[in-house]
Protein backbone atom coordinates (compact mmCIF):
# COMPACT_ATOMS: atom_id res chain seq x y z
CA UNK A 1 0.00 0.00 0.00
CA UNK A 2 1.71 3.04 -1.69
CA UNK A 3 2.24 5.94 1.20
CA UNK A 4 2.43 9.62 0.07
CA UNK A 5 3.04 12.89 2.34
CA UNK A 6 2.71 16.56 1.23
CA UNK A 7 4.72 19.70 1.97
CA UNK A 8 1.67 20.57 4.71
CA UNK A 9 2.70 17.16 6.73
CA UNK A 10 -0.44 15.08 5.85
CA UNK A 11 0.26 11.74 4.99
CA UNK A 12 -2.19 9.55 2.45
CA UNK A 13 -2.26 6.06 2.31
CA UNK A 14 -3.70 4.52 -0.74
CA UNK A 15 -5.62 1.50 -0.88
CA UNK A 16 -7.24 0.98 -4.55
CA UNK A 17 -9.75 3.65 -5.10
CA UNK A 18 -9.95 4.38 -1.62
CA UNK A 19 -7.04 6.20 0.62
CA UNK A 20 -6.25 6.69 4.37
CA UNK A 21 -5.05 10.68 5.21
CA UNK A 22 -3.27 11.77 8.98
CA UNK A 23 -0.60 13.95 9.75
CA UNK A 24 2.58 13.13 10.16
CA UNK A 25 5.51 12.20 12.90
CA UNK A 26 6.97 16.02 12.02
CA UNK A 27 3.43 17.49 12.42
CA UNK A 28 2.29 16.81 15.49
CA UNK A 29 5.90 17.10 17.59
CA UNK A 30 5.36 20.58 15.98
CA UNK A 31 2.07 21.22 16.93
CA UNK A 32 2.54 19.95 20.61
CA UNK A 33 -0.22 18.55 23.30
CA UNK A 34 -3.37 17.71 20.63
CA UNK A 35 -6.46 18.26 22.55
CA UNK A 36 -9.23 18.15 19.69
CA UNK A 37 -9.85 17.37 16.16
CA UNK A 38 -12.51 17.96 13.97
CA UNK A 39 -12.74 15.80 11.29
CA UNK A 40 -15.17 16.11 8.45
CA UNK A 41 -18.65 14.08 7.86
CA UNK A 42 -18.76 11.30 6.56
CA UNK A 43 -20.33 11.85 2.29
CA UNK A 44 -18.80 15.38 2.73
CA UNK A 45 -16.23 16.54 -0.04
CA UNK A 46 -13.05 17.74 0.13
CA UNK A 47 -10.72 19.17 -2.41
CA UNK A 48 -7.37 19.06 -2.82
CA UNK A 49 -5.35 21.95 -0.59
CA UNK A 50 -8.00 22.87 0.70
CA UNK A 51 -9.27 22.71 4.69
CA UNK A 52 -10.22 19.29 5.40
CA UNK A 53 -10.09 18.82 9.26
CA UNK A 54 -8.92 21.15 12.34
CA UNK A 55 -6.45 19.83 15.10
CA UNK A 56 -6.48 21.75 18.37
CA UNK A 57 -3.87 21.70 20.31
CA UNK A 58 -3.12 23.09 23.56
CA UNK A 59 -1.18 26.40 21.91
CA UNK A 60 -3.51 27.08 18.63
CA UNK A 61 -5.77 25.73 16.27
CA UNK A 62 -4.58 24.88 12.72
CA UNK A 63 -6.04 23.55 9.65
CA UNK A 64 -5.31 20.22 7.88
CA UNK A 65 -5.38 19.76 4.34
CA UNK A 66 -6.77 17.59 1.99
CA UNK A 67 -3.84 15.78 0.01
CA UNK A 68 -6.22 14.76 -2.80
CA UNK A 69 -9.80 15.40 -4.18
CA UNK A 70 -12.81 12.97 -2.58
CA UNK A 71 -15.40 11.76 -0.75
CA UNK A 72 -15.33 11.24 3.21
CA UNK A 73 -16.13 7.57 3.46
CA UNK A 74 -15.21 7.43 7.18
CA UNK A 75 -13.80 9.74 9.92
CA UNK A 76 -11.48 8.02 13.03
CA UNK A 77 -13.87 7.69 15.99
CA UNK A 78 -11.08 6.89 17.93
CA UNK A 79 -10.13 10.76 17.88
CA UNK A 80 -13.83 11.63 19.46
CA UNK A 81 -12.45 10.68 23.13
CA UNK A 82 -8.72 10.37 22.54
CA UNK A 83 -7.41 13.18 20.46
CA UNK A 84 -3.99 12.47 21.77
CA UNK A 85 -4.10 9.65 19.31
CA UNK A 86 -2.53 12.03 17.02
CA UNK A 87 0.49 12.61 19.18
CA UNK A 88 1.08 9.00 20.15
CA UNK A 89 0.59 7.23 16.86
CA UNK A 90 0.17 9.69 14.13
CA UNK A 91 1.00 7.46 11.46
CA UNK A 92 -1.14 4.61 12.55
CA UNK A 93 -4.18 4.50 15.12
CA UNK A 94 -4.37 8.54 14.66
CA UNK A 95 -5.25 8.76 11.55
CA UNK A 96 -7.83 11.39 10.56
CA UNK A 97 -10.10 9.61 7.78
CA UNK A 98 -10.82 7.91 5.07
CA UNK A 99 -11.57 8.66 0.99
CA UNK A 100 -12.87 8.21 -2.07
CA UNK A 101 -10.02 9.22 -4.70
CA UNK A 102 -11.71 11.64 -7.29
CA UNK A 103 -8.82 11.57 -9.13
CA UNK A 104 -5.85 9.45 -8.67
CA UNK A 105 -3.95 11.63 -11.47
CA UNK A 106 -3.76 14.44 -8.18
CA UNK A 107 -1.10 11.57 -6.16
CA UNK A 108 1.58 12.95 -9.16
CA UNK A 109 3.52 15.57 -6.87
CA UNK A 110 3.13 14.25 -3.53
CA UNK A 111 6.57 13.10 -2.16
CA UNK A 112 7.22 9.40 -1.15
CA UNK A 113 8.72 8.38 1.94
CA UNK A 114 12.30 9.07 1.18
CA UNK A 115 11.70 12.51 -0.29
CA UNK A 116 9.46 13.88 3.06
CA UNK A 117 12.45 12.90 4.61
CA UNK A 118 15.01 14.95 3.01
CA UNK A 119 11.78 17.41 3.07
CA UNK A 120 11.71 17.64 7.04
CA UNK A 121 15.63 17.89 7.08
CA UNK A 122 15.59 20.82 5.01
CA UNK A 123 13.29 22.65 7.37
CA UNK B 1 -0.74 30.72 22.51
CA UNK B 2 -2.71 33.76 21.79
CA UNK B 3 0.07 36.07 21.96
CA UNK B 4 0.97 38.06 19.14
CA UNK B 5 4.26 37.67 17.60
CA UNK B 6 6.05 41.28 16.32
CA UNK B 7 7.39 40.61 13.22
CA UNK B 8 7.80 44.14 11.52
CA UNK B 9 10.48 44.96 14.43
CA UNK B 10 13.87 43.20 14.50
CA UNK B 11 13.89 40.45 17.08
CA UNK B 12 16.47 41.21 20.30
CA UNK B 13 18.15 37.87 21.85
CA UNK B 14 17.67 38.09 25.98
CA UNK B 15 20.75 36.80 28.25
CA UNK B 16 19.20 33.09 28.10
CA UNK B 17 19.09 32.75 24.50
CA UNK B 18 21.88 30.04 24.16
CA UNK B 19 20.60 28.75 27.86
CA UNK B 20 17.47 28.45 26.29
CA UNK B 21 18.63 26.66 23.07
CA UNK B 22 20.88 24.25 24.68
CA UNK B 23 17.85 22.58 26.16
CA UNK B 24 16.15 22.37 22.88
CA UNK B 25 13.67 25.14 23.48
CA UNK B 26 11.23 26.27 19.83
CA UNK B 27 12.05 30.12 20.15
CA UNK B 28 9.18 32.43 18.81
CA UNK B 29 9.09 36.35 18.41
CA UNK B 30 7.19 37.68 21.83
CA UNK B 31 7.67 41.10 22.78
CA UNK B 32 10.62 42.00 20.46
CA UNK B 33 12.11 39.31 21.80
CA UNK B 34 12.93 35.41 21.02
CA UNK B 35 11.51 33.96 23.72
CA UNK B 36 11.12 29.89 24.11
CA UNK B 37 7.80 29.11 23.79
CA UNK B 38 8.56 25.30 25.04
CA UNK B 39 11.57 23.07 25.26
CA UNK B 40 12.59 19.55 23.94
CA UNK B 41 10.81 16.35 25.23
CA UNK B 42 14.18 14.83 26.10
CA UNK B 43 14.45 17.74 28.44
CA UNK B 44 11.08 17.31 29.86
CA UNK B 45 9.54 19.11 27.99
CA UNK B 46 6.17 20.62 25.83
CA UNK B 47 3.46 22.93 26.95
CA UNK B 48 1.30 20.36 28.63
CA UNK B 49 4.32 18.31 30.60
CA UNK B 50 6.16 21.60 30.97
CA UNK B 51 2.63 23.06 32.62
CA UNK B 52 1.60 19.88 34.79
CA UNK B 53 5.67 19.61 36.23
CA UNK B 54 4.97 23.30 37.55
CA UNK B 55 1.24 22.76 39.02
CA UNK B 56 3.24 19.49 41.11
CA UNK B 57 6.86 20.34 41.24
CA UNK B 58 8.76 24.02 40.26
CA UNK B 59 8.80 25.51 36.72
CA UNK B 60 11.67 27.81 35.92
CA UNK B 61 10.93 30.97 33.45
CA UNK B 62 12.32 33.53 32.11
CA UNK B 63 10.40 36.35 31.81
CA UNK B 64 13.62 38.67 31.20
CA UNK B 65 11.75 40.91 28.35
CA UNK B 66 9.87 42.16 30.97
CA UNK B 67 10.63 45.98 32.06
CA UNK B 68 12.23 46.05 35.40
CA UNK B 69 12.67 49.76 36.28
CA UNK B 70 13.84 51.79 39.64
CA UNK B 71 11.96 55.19 40.55
CA UNK B 72 13.64 56.89 42.99
CA UNK B 73 13.55 60.33 44.96
CA UNK B 74 12.26 61.53 48.40
CA UNK B 75 8.85 62.37 46.42
CA UNK B 76 8.97 58.71 44.58
CA UNK B 77 5.58 57.42 46.31
CA UNK B 78 3.76 60.70 46.49
CA UNK B 79 4.66 60.97 42.50
CA UNK B 80 3.76 57.58 41.76
CA UNK B 81 0.47 58.05 43.37
CA UNK B 82 -0.49 60.21 40.64
CA UNK B 83 -0.05 57.80 37.98
CA UNK B 84 -1.57 54.35 39.59
CA UNK B 85 -4.47 54.20 41.75
CA UNK B 86 -3.29 52.31 44.38
CA UNK B 87 -1.87 53.35 47.93
CA UNK B 88 2.55 53.79 47.35
CA UNK B 89 3.05 55.78 49.87
CA UNK B 90 1.72 53.68 52.59
CA UNK B 91 3.37 50.53 51.09
CA UNK B 92 6.36 49.55 53.79
CA UNK B 93 9.66 48.49 52.69
CA UNK B 94 10.19 45.21 51.58
CA UNK B 95 6.25 44.56 50.26
CA UNK B 96 4.92 44.22 47.18
CA UNK B 97 2.12 45.46 45.55
CA UNK B 98 -0.23 45.11 42.15
CA UNK B 99 -1.33 47.73 40.48
CA UNK B 100 -2.12 49.52 37.16
CA UNK B 101 -0.83 52.49 34.92
CA UNK B 102 -4.06 54.38 33.78
CA UNK B 103 -4.91 56.92 30.85
CA UNK B 104 -7.08 59.92 31.35
CA UNK B 105 -9.63 58.23 30.14
CA UNK B 106 -9.25 55.07 32.61
CA UNK B 107 -7.97 52.90 29.99
CA UNK B 108 -5.18 50.64 31.48
CA UNK B 109 -2.24 51.42 30.09
CA UNK B 110 -0.18 48.26 31.70
CA UNK B 111 -0.48 46.29 34.98
CA UNK B 112 2.53 46.58 36.99
CA UNK B 113 3.95 45.18 40.22
CA UNK B 114 5.53 47.58 42.33
CA UNK B 115 7.91 46.87 45.73
CA UNK B 116 8.96 49.45 48.13
CA UNK B 117 12.78 48.76 47.47
CA UNK B 118 14.36 51.28 49.79
CA UNK B 119 17.21 50.38 51.32
CA UNK B 120 18.20 49.73 55.36
CA UNK B 121 21.37 51.82 55.47
CA UNK B 122 23.14 50.05 58.79
CA UNK B 123 24.45 52.30 61.62
CA UNK B 124 27.78 52.60 62.61
CA UNK B 125 28.31 51.80 66.51
CA UNK B 126 31.92 54.13 65.92
CA UNK B 127 30.49 57.26 64.66
CA UNK B 128 27.43 56.71 66.86
CA UNK B 129 25.23 57.06 64.02
CA UNK B 130 21.98 54.96 63.92
CA UNK B 131 20.32 52.80 61.28
CA UNK B 132 18.16 54.07 58.69
CA UNK B 133 15.95 53.83 55.61
CA UNK B 134 17.78 55.00 52.95
CA UNK B 135 16.31 57.46 49.87
CA UNK B 136 12.97 56.29 48.84
CA UNK B 137 12.76 53.52 46.08
CA UNK B 138 10.59 51.60 43.97
CA UNK B 139 10.82 48.77 41.61
CA UNK B 140 8.90 48.59 39.14
CA UNK B 141 8.32 45.16 36.94
CA UNK B 142 5.99 45.81 33.52
CA UNK B 143 4.71 44.07 31.16
CA UNK B 144 7.67 43.44 28.16
CA UNK B 145 5.33 44.64 24.86
CA UNK B 146 4.76 47.51 26.88
CA UNK B 147 7.56 48.76 28.68
CA UNK B 148 8.84 51.63 26.24
CA UNK B 149 5.57 52.89 26.28
CA UNK B 150 5.48 52.85 30.06
CA UNK B 151 9.26 54.34 30.36
CA UNK B 152 7.65 57.37 28.19
CA UNK B 153 4.44 57.73 30.31
CA UNK B 154 6.80 57.90 32.95
CA UNK B 155 9.21 59.97 32.08
CA UNK B 156 6.58 62.54 30.64
CA UNK B 157 4.76 62.57 34.32
CA UNK B 158 7.13 62.27 36.68
CA UNK B 159 8.50 65.31 38.23
CA UNK B 160 12.21 66.49 37.98
CA UNK B 161 12.84 65.31 41.22
CA UNK B 162 12.32 61.92 40.76
CA UNK B 163 14.27 59.81 38.61
CA UNK B 164 13.67 56.61 36.83
CA UNK B 165 16.16 54.06 35.75
CA UNK B 166 15.65 51.41 33.23
CA UNK B 167 17.41 48.23 34.76
CA UNK B 168 17.53 47.45 31.03
CA UNK B 169 21.36 45.21 32.30
CA UNK B 170 18.88 42.56 35.04
CA UNK B 171 17.40 39.60 33.72
CA UNK B 172 14.45 38.04 35.16
CA UNK B 173 13.92 34.32 36.33
CA UNK B 174 10.81 33.03 37.73
CA UNK B 175 10.57 30.08 39.93
CA UNK B 176 6.88 28.88 40.43
CA UNK B 177 5.31 26.11 41.89
CA UNK B 178 4.50 24.20 45.15
CA UNK B 179 8.12 22.95 45.31
CA UNK B 180 9.63 26.50 44.31
CA UNK B 181 10.35 27.36 48.01
CA UNK B 182 11.90 23.43 48.68
CA UNK B 183 14.10 24.16 45.84
CA UNK B 184 15.25 27.51 46.63
CA UNK B 185 16.42 27.20 50.16
CA UNK B 186 18.63 24.51 49.25
CA UNK B 187 20.28 27.14 47.35
CA UNK B 188 19.67 30.28 49.24
CA UNK B 189 19.40 29.28 52.68
CA UNK B 190 16.58 31.28 54.68
CA UNK B 191 16.00 33.50 51.88
CA UNK B 192 12.20 31.84 51.05
CA UNK B 193 11.13 31.43 54.73
CA UNK B 194 12.26 35.30 55.09
CA UNK B 195 9.23 36.05 52.47
CA UNK B 196 5.53 35.59 52.34
CA UNK B 197 3.33 36.33 49.13
CA UNK B 198 4.03 39.74 47.75
CA UNK B 199 6.94 40.43 50.27
CA UNK B 200 10.40 41.11 48.60
CA UNK B 201 14.07 41.63 49.42
CA UNK B 202 17.47 41.52 48.18
CA UNK B 203 20.19 39.13 48.98
CA UNK B 204 23.76 38.68 48.18
CA UNK B 205 24.40 35.40 46.12
CA UNK B 206 28.34 35.18 46.59
CA UNK B 207 29.19 37.75 44.14
CA UNK B 208 25.29 37.77 42.39
CA UNK B 209 23.55 40.57 44.13
CA UNK B 210 20.08 39.44 43.81
CA UNK B 211 16.31 40.49 44.41
CA UNK B 212 13.85 37.86 45.38
CA UNK B 213 10.37 38.47 45.16
CA UNK B 214 7.69 35.90 46.35
CA UNK B 215 4.99 36.02 43.54
CA UNK B 216 4.36 35.37 40.24
CA UNK B 217 2.18 34.77 37.36
CA UNK B 218 0.61 30.90 37.80
CA UNK B 219 -1.43 30.88 40.69
CA UNK B 220 1.00 28.79 42.77
CA UNK B 221 3.99 29.89 45.42
CA UNK B 222 7.24 30.96 43.34
CA UNK B 223 9.73 33.68 43.30
CA UNK B 224 10.62 35.71 41.25
CA UNK B 225 14.67 36.86 41.19
CA UNK B 226 16.20 39.79 39.58
CA UNK B 227 19.78 39.12 38.65
CA UNK B 228 22.78 41.04 36.56
CA UNK B 229 22.98 39.56 32.86
CA UNK B 230 25.90 38.48 33.53
CA UNK B 231 25.20 35.92 35.72
CA UNK B 232 21.93 34.67 34.52
CA UNK B 233 22.89 31.94 33.09
CA UNK B 234 25.02 30.54 36.15
CA UNK B 235 21.54 30.86 38.63
CA UNK B 236 19.50 29.36 35.82
CA UNK B 237 21.59 26.31 35.78
CA UNK B 238 22.40 26.50 39.41
CA UNK B 239 18.19 26.92 39.87
CA UNK B 240 17.96 23.66 37.30
CA UNK B 241 20.09 21.59 39.10
CA UNK B 242 17.64 20.88 41.78
CA UNK B 243 15.79 17.92 41.24
CA UNK B 244 12.21 19.77 41.33
CA UNK B 245 13.41 22.42 39.14
CA UNK B 246 12.42 22.23 35.14
CA UNK B 247 12.63 24.93 32.30
CA UNK B 248 8.81 25.88 31.58
CA UNK B 249 8.55 28.07 28.34
CA UNK B 250 5.46 30.91 27.24
CA UNK B 251 3.34 28.48 26.31
CA UNK B 252 3.06 27.11 30.35
CA UNK B 253 3.03 30.36 31.21
CA UNK B 254 0.20 31.28 29.33
CA UNK B 255 -2.08 28.45 30.57
CA UNK B 256 -1.02 28.15 33.40
CA UNK B 257 -1.87 31.77 34.13
CA UNK B 258 -5.54 31.33 32.46
CA UNK B 259 -6.26 28.75 34.82
CA UNK B 260 -5.53 31.44 37.81
CA UNK B 261 -7.78 33.74 36.51
CA UNK B 262 -5.06 36.10 36.05
CA UNK B 263 -5.44 38.50 33.25
CA UNK B 264 -2.67 39.00 30.16
CA UNK B 265 -2.47 42.58 29.35
CA UNK B 266 -2.80 43.55 25.51
CA UNK B 267 -5.44 40.68 25.34
CA UNK B 268 -7.65 40.87 28.23
CA UNK B 269 -7.10 44.32 28.95
CA UNK B 270 -5.86 47.19 27.34
CA UNK B 271 -6.23 51.01 26.78
CA UNK B 272 -9.93 51.19 26.17
CA UNK B 273 -10.54 49.29 28.84
CA UNK B 274 -11.40 50.50 32.26
CA UNK B 275 -10.24 48.77 35.29
CA UNK B 276 -13.46 48.01 37.07
CA UNK B 277 -14.88 46.70 33.60
CA UNK B 278 -11.35 44.41 33.69
CA UNK B 279 -12.61 42.98 37.04
CA UNK B 280 -9.34 44.42 38.74
CA UNK B 281 -11.48 47.12 41.15
CA UNK B 282 -9.04 45.11 43.53
CA UNK B 283 -6.60 47.36 42.44
CA UNK B 284 -7.70 50.73 43.16
CA UNK B 285 -6.82 51.21 46.95
CA UNK B 286 -10.57 51.82 48.24
CA UNK B 287 -9.44 55.08 50.22
CA UNK B 288 -8.22 56.87 46.97
CA UNK B 289 -11.54 55.48 44.89
CA UNK B 290 -13.07 58.42 47.07
CA UNK B 291 -9.90 60.57 47.70
CA UNK B 292 -8.36 60.26 43.90
CA UNK B 293 -5.39 62.25 42.85
CA UNK B 294 -4.92 60.09 40.34
CA UNK B 295 -4.40 60.09 36.43
CA UNK B 296 -8.46 58.41 35.56
CA UNK B 297 -9.72 58.61 38.46
CA UNK B 298 -12.84 60.32 37.66
CA UNK B 299 -13.97 58.20 34.33
CA UNK B 300 -13.21 55.29 36.37
CA UNK B 301 -14.97 56.49 39.86
CA UNK B 302 -18.11 56.87 37.13
CA UNK B 303 -18.03 53.35 35.93
CA UNK B 304 -17.72 52.17 39.64
CA UNK B 305 -20.62 54.48 40.40
CA UNK B 306 -22.86 53.11 37.49
CA UNK B 307 -21.51 49.65 37.01
CA UNK B 308 -19.98 48.57 33.93
CA UNK B 309 -21.45 47.40 30.79
CA UNK B 310 -19.48 44.89 30.18
CA UNK B 311 -17.30 42.61 32.29
CA UNK B 312 -13.97 40.32 32.61
CA UNK B 313 -15.89 37.16 33.58
CA UNK B 314 -14.48 33.59 33.48
CA UNK B 315 -16.31 30.79 31.32
CA UNK B 316 -16.60 27.47 31.13
CA UNK B 317 -16.76 25.56 27.74
CA UNK B 318 -18.52 21.92 27.14
CA UNK B 319 -16.92 19.15 25.58
CA UNK B 320 -13.44 19.49 24.67
CA UNK B 321 -13.30 22.16 22.13
CA UNK B 322 -11.15 25.50 23.00
CA UNK B 323 -12.48 28.92 22.03
CA UNK B 324 -9.86 31.30 21.31
CA UNK B 325 -9.24 34.84 21.35
CA UNK B 326 -12.01 36.79 19.53
CA UNK B 327 -14.74 34.08 19.63
CA UNK B 328 -18.26 35.31 19.68
CA UNK B 329 -20.60 34.80 22.42
CA UNK B 330 -24.28 34.53 22.37
CA UNK B 331 -27.40 33.94 24.38
CA UNK B 332 -29.41 32.71 21.46
CA UNK B 333 -29.38 35.22 18.04
CA UNK B 334 -28.22 38.06 20.07
CA UNK B 335 -24.23 38.63 20.82
CA UNK B 336 -23.17 39.36 24.46
CA UNK B 337 -19.76 39.59 24.56
CA UNK B 338 -16.23 37.87 22.78
CA UNK B 339 -13.38 35.70 24.27
CA UNK B 340 -10.07 37.47 24.62
CA UNK B 341 -8.18 34.31 26.03
CA UNK B 342 -8.87 30.71 25.90
CA UNK B 343 -7.09 27.01 25.83
CA UNK B 344 -7.68 23.65 26.80
CA UNK B 345 -6.79 23.52 30.59
CA UNK B 346 -5.01 20.99 30.99
CA UNK B 347 -5.30 20.88 35.08
CA UNK B 348 -9.33 20.75 34.82
CA UNK B 349 -9.03 18.74 31.24
CA UNK B 350 -11.85 21.00 29.57
CA UNK B 351 -11.59 24.22 28.02
CA UNK B 352 -11.74 27.69 29.67
CA UNK B 353 -11.89 31.04 28.83
CA UNK B 354 -11.73 34.73 30.12
CA UNK B 355 -14.50 36.99 27.92
CA UNK B 356 -16.04 40.43 28.02
CA UNK B 357 -19.91 39.59 28.75
CA UNK B 358 -22.15 42.52 28.90
CA UNK B 359 -22.95 43.03 32.39
CA UNK B 360 -26.52 41.19 32.65
CA UNK B 361 -25.40 37.83 31.26
CA UNK B 362 -22.64 37.96 33.61
CA UNK B 363 -24.01 35.72 37.37
CA UNK B 364 -22.21 33.30 38.16
CA UNK B 365 -23.76 30.17 36.14
CA UNK B 366 -25.09 31.59 33.54
CA UNK B 367 -25.84 29.76 30.53
CA UNK B 368 -24.21 31.45 27.16
CA UNK B 369 -23.29 30.09 23.46
CA UNK B 370 -19.25 30.58 21.99
CA UNK B 371 -19.15 30.40 18.33
CA UNK B 372 -16.45 28.52 17.25
CA UNK B 373 -15.88 28.30 13.38
CA UNK B 374 -19.31 26.46 12.60
CA UNK B 375 -20.30 25.12 16.03
CA UNK B 376 -21.63 26.46 18.87
CA UNK B 377 -20.29 25.23 22.17
CA UNK B 378 -22.27 25.47 25.41
CA UNK B 379 -20.56 27.40 27.99
CA UNK B 380 -21.92 28.89 31.36
CA UNK B 381 -20.03 31.94 33.73
CA UNK B 382 -17.38 30.85 36.41
CA UNK B 383 -15.76 32.15 38.57
CA UNK B 384 -12.52 32.78 38.59
CA UNK B 385 -9.33 31.42 39.16
CA UNK B 386 -10.36 28.44 37.41
CA UNK B 387 -8.12 26.37 39.26
CA UNK B 388 -7.53 27.65 42.77
CA UNK B 389 -4.55 29.96 43.98
CA UNK B 390 -2.40 28.60 46.39
CA UNK B 391 0.20 31.71 47.79
CA UNK B 392 2.25 31.67 50.11
CA UNK B 393 0.81 33.62 53.11
CA UNK B 394 2.59 32.35 55.89
CA UNK B 395 1.67 29.49 58.73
Amino acid sequence: MPRYFTDEHEWIDVDGDNATVGITDYAQSQLGDIVFVELPETGSQVSKGKDAAVVESVKAASDVYAPITGEVLESNPALDDDPALVNSSPEDEGWFFKLAIADKAELEGLMDAAAYKAFCDSL
Amino acid sequence: MSSESETETEIQTLPLDAWHRGKGARMVPFAGYAMPIQYAADHGGGIVAEHEWTREHAGLFDVSHMGQLMVTGENAAAALETLVPGAIASLKPGRVRYTLLLNEDGGVIDDLMVTNATPWIDGDEETGTEGHWGEPAYYLVVNGATKWDDIGHLREHLPDDVTLTHMDEQALIALQGPQAAAALTRVMRGVPESLVFMQSTTHDFGEWPLRVTRSGYTGEDGFEISVPAEFAQGLADRLCAEIEVRPAGLGARDSLRLEAGLPLYGHDMDENIDPVSADLTFALTKKRRETGGWMGHEPVAKVLEQGPEQKRVGLILEGRLPAREGAEVFVGDRQVGRITSGGFSPTLGHPIAMAYIDADHTGEGTALEVAVRNKRLAAKVAPMPFVPHRYYRGS
